[in-house]
């Protein structure tokens, strides 16, 4: 059992505009691509990928978006949070060359996965996209890990002008990926799985999450696949049947809306 | 021993229905009638008997022993059901329970509008059980519609469940499940924790008449009401409801809990007050359905704490003839309702007990 835990935060980082990190003490193995619940007493409780992975501590990062996120961005090292997990099943890293392919915050959960992989001696090649320079974080992180690193943005004030996916179309016709994984936002990852056809490909979806132990029903998709406990992170054939990726989320009433 | 064996079988496949009768579903045994059934002789049966407590679930096609039972008129293949509020909040989650073997489904609690339910944290992990406060969130009853009528030709029957604050709304409810296709209603006036609806219009029993004899009187299809134990007198409760023609009692929704943080010196749920369900709740469950089966005529379905075939049969012996899972889905995994089912099957052929529901209210010495 998961249960939850209150923790002091150790550090808090702010890693690009409104992209913040903050590190607490919690032990134990987890994988990159997990996620924990985190509490912010008297806001909410929302759920939070793993994105920092030492024996000792983790860390999440965020963007401000909202009540909770903006709540957890006015935090102070000392100050007290509840955290739940870690939860779901995580990337699975094999091969000899796999390609990283980052969209926005996408990119937090990505960064221990390529770490990971580095250390298991896969190649790694990484494709980060963001709207402008001003969002682009753990670029320097990722690169120091000796990944190939290829930056796109929306409006080309960094990197190449374009979308992530056009960099990775580019690549896929150019060399042999033993696999791809990703995490960004869901149309992005969509085209992604279309263009990668018999490359085994990993994605790490978001949806509304309430319980996060597979119960409530809030986060499913496609034959009752829950998200928190079967997911976040599907593989490409388990994707291809489900209707609802890259077209449909639910809203914390259960309501389907489109992406 | 082999003779002794085919006999037994043979004599099985004839002398015992494998459809419940429909006058002992309708109404469960009284206490009295189910008395001299004997069920316990595994210690004075003969030896060789034994072997076919270890036998197959069934021998050329005819199984050895019965799980079928009935709930008025809906037939299920097993007891186990899912309980309302778990994993069924689309289509496709309520197939995947249907796959995992559930012998019907009650549908997530729906309203007229949708609703978003309370803020996290909705649920707390607790040693003995789960407590939470979803506060109802439901997508509406025209969007579930769709979700609904893409199952509800499956042969399992799905139960809707609906919420309301007055008859009038109760009434629209239970006409538009109708239509989608549900075979029976569950009506829930026992969700401890969502303002204005579930237990408080269910306490009080003049209400909850009203709202009983209004869907009755718009619907085709049985209505079971889904009662709270947070009440001075559920059995009072039970009684006005068979009094205004529910078709069944579904009991018991979670029990009113609170957990505080030390910490942070408040309550964790972001309702501070939420509903416990799990193991902790099964002994009370238990009481509220043999104090119920006391009382009333029409079937119950028993809820709370159920983890395992021997509390299936706690509850079947205190006078359910089916029950709902719940927390367990979460803490034993998916196999639940397979598990349950199997190891009810091997009891029944250790116990010789063909017919699940000759152990209906059979505690009641
Ligand atoms: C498995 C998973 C991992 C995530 N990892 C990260 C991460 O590493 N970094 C990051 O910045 N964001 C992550 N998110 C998204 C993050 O949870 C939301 O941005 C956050 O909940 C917004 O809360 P808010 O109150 O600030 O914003 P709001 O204004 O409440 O909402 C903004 C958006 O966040 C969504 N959201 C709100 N509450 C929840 C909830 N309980 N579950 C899911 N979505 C919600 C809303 O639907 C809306 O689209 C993750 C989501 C999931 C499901
Ligand atoms: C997460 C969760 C959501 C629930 N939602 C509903 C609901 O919408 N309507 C309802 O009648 N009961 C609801 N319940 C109560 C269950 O149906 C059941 O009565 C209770 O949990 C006891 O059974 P259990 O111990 O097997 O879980 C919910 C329970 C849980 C844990
Ligand atoms: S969030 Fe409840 S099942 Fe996934």
């Amino acid at each position: 059992m998961n249960t939850l835990k209150i923790i002091k935060i150790r550090v808090c980082t702010t890693d690009a505009k409104d992209i913040k990190t903050i590190t607490f003490t919690h032990p134990g193995s987890v994988q990159p691509g997990q996620f924990y619940m985190i509490w912010i007493p008297g806001v909410d409780e929302i759920p939070m990928s793993i994105s920092t992975i030492n024996e000792e501590t983790k860390g999440i990062t965020f963007r401000k978006v909202g009540e909770a996120t903006t709540a957890l961005a006015t935090l102070k090292p000392g100050d007290l949070i509840g955290v739940r997990g870690p939860y779901g099943r995580g990337f699975t890293l094999s091969g000899k060359h796999v390609l990283f392919v980052g969209g926005g915050t996408g990119i937090a959960m990505l960064a221990p996965a390529v770490e990971q992989a580095k250390k298991q001696g896969i190649d790694a090649t990484v494709v980060i996209g963001v709207k402008n320079k001003t969002e682009l974080f753990f670029d320097k992180r990722i690169k120091d890990t000796g990944a190939n690193v290829f930056i796109s943005t929306d409006d080309g004030s960094f990197g190449q002008k374009g979308l992530a996916t056009d960099i990775a179309m580019d690549l896929l016709k150019k060399n042999t990926y033993s696999s791809v994984l990703t995490c960004g936002p869901e149309p992005m990852m969509k085209k992604l799985l279309d263009l990668c056809k018999n490359i085994p490909f990993q994605a790490s979806l978001e949806r509304y999450m309430k319980c996060s132990i597979g119960i409530c029903g809030q986060c499913c998709i496609g034959r009752g696949l829950r998200v928190c406990k079967e997911g976040p992170v599907f593989d490409g054939k388990t994707l291809q049947n489900i209707e609802d990726f890259g077209n449909y989320r639910r809203d914390a009433s259960g309501k389907k809306i489109q992406f | 021993m082999y003779h002794h064996q085919v006999r037994f079988i043979i004599t099985n496949s004839f002398s015992s229905p494998h459809q419940p009768s429909p006058a002992m579903a309708v109404h469960p045994p009284h206490p009295s009638s189910t008395k001299q059934q004997p069920f316990f002789h595994n210690e004075t049966q003969p030896k060789e008997n034994i072997f076919i407590t270890t036998h197959p679930i069934s021998f050329f096609g005819v199984p050895l022993v019965n799980l079928n039972t009935r709930i008025s008129n809906l037939e299920l293949s097993n007891p186990t059901m899912l309980a309302s509020g778990i994993m069924d909040e689309d289509a496709g989650s309520i197939q995947r329970i249907i796959d995992l073997g559930a012998g019907a489904i009650v549908t997530k609690s729906i309203g007229l509008i949708p609703r978003e339910g309370y803020p996290n944290p909705t649920i707390v992990e607790l040693e003995y059980g789960l407590l939470n406060a979803m506060g109802l969130p439901n997508p509406g009853i025209d969007h579930y519609g769709k979700e609904l009528q893409q199952i509800t030709k499956s042969k399992t029957p799905i139960i809707g469940s609906i919420y309301g604050s007055n008859a009038s709304e109760f009434v629209t409810l239970g006409k538009k499940m109708e239509e989608y296709g549900v075979k029976a209603i569950e009506l829930n006036l026992s969700c401890p924790h969502a303002k204005g609806y579930g237990l408080e219009i269910g306490s009080d029993p003049n209400l909850m008449q009203e709202i009983i004899k209004g869907v009755k009187n718009s619907v085709s299809i049985p209505v079971f009401v889904k009662l709270s134990p947070n009440v001075t007198s559920i059995t009072d409760l039970a009684q006005a409801a068979e009094k205004a023609g529910a078709d069944a009692i579904v009991a018991i929704n979670t029990v009113k809990a609170m957990k505080i943080d030390p910490e942070i010196r408040m309550p964790v749920l972001a309702n501070k007050t939420g509903g416990y369900s799990g193991k902790a709740i099964k002994p009370i469950g238990v009481r509220c359905v043999y104090d119920i089966a006391k009382n009333v005529q029409i079937p119950i379905i028993g809820v709370g704490g159920i983890t395992t075939a021997s509390d299936t049969l706690e509850y079947i012996m205190a006078g359910a003839c089916a029950v709902q899972i719940g927390t367990a889905f979460y803490s034993e995994g998916l196999e639940v309702f397979r598990t349950i089912c199997t190891d009810l099957e091997s009891w029944m052929k250790h116990h010789h007990v063909k017919t699940l529901t000759d152990l209906i209210g059979v505690a009641h010495q």
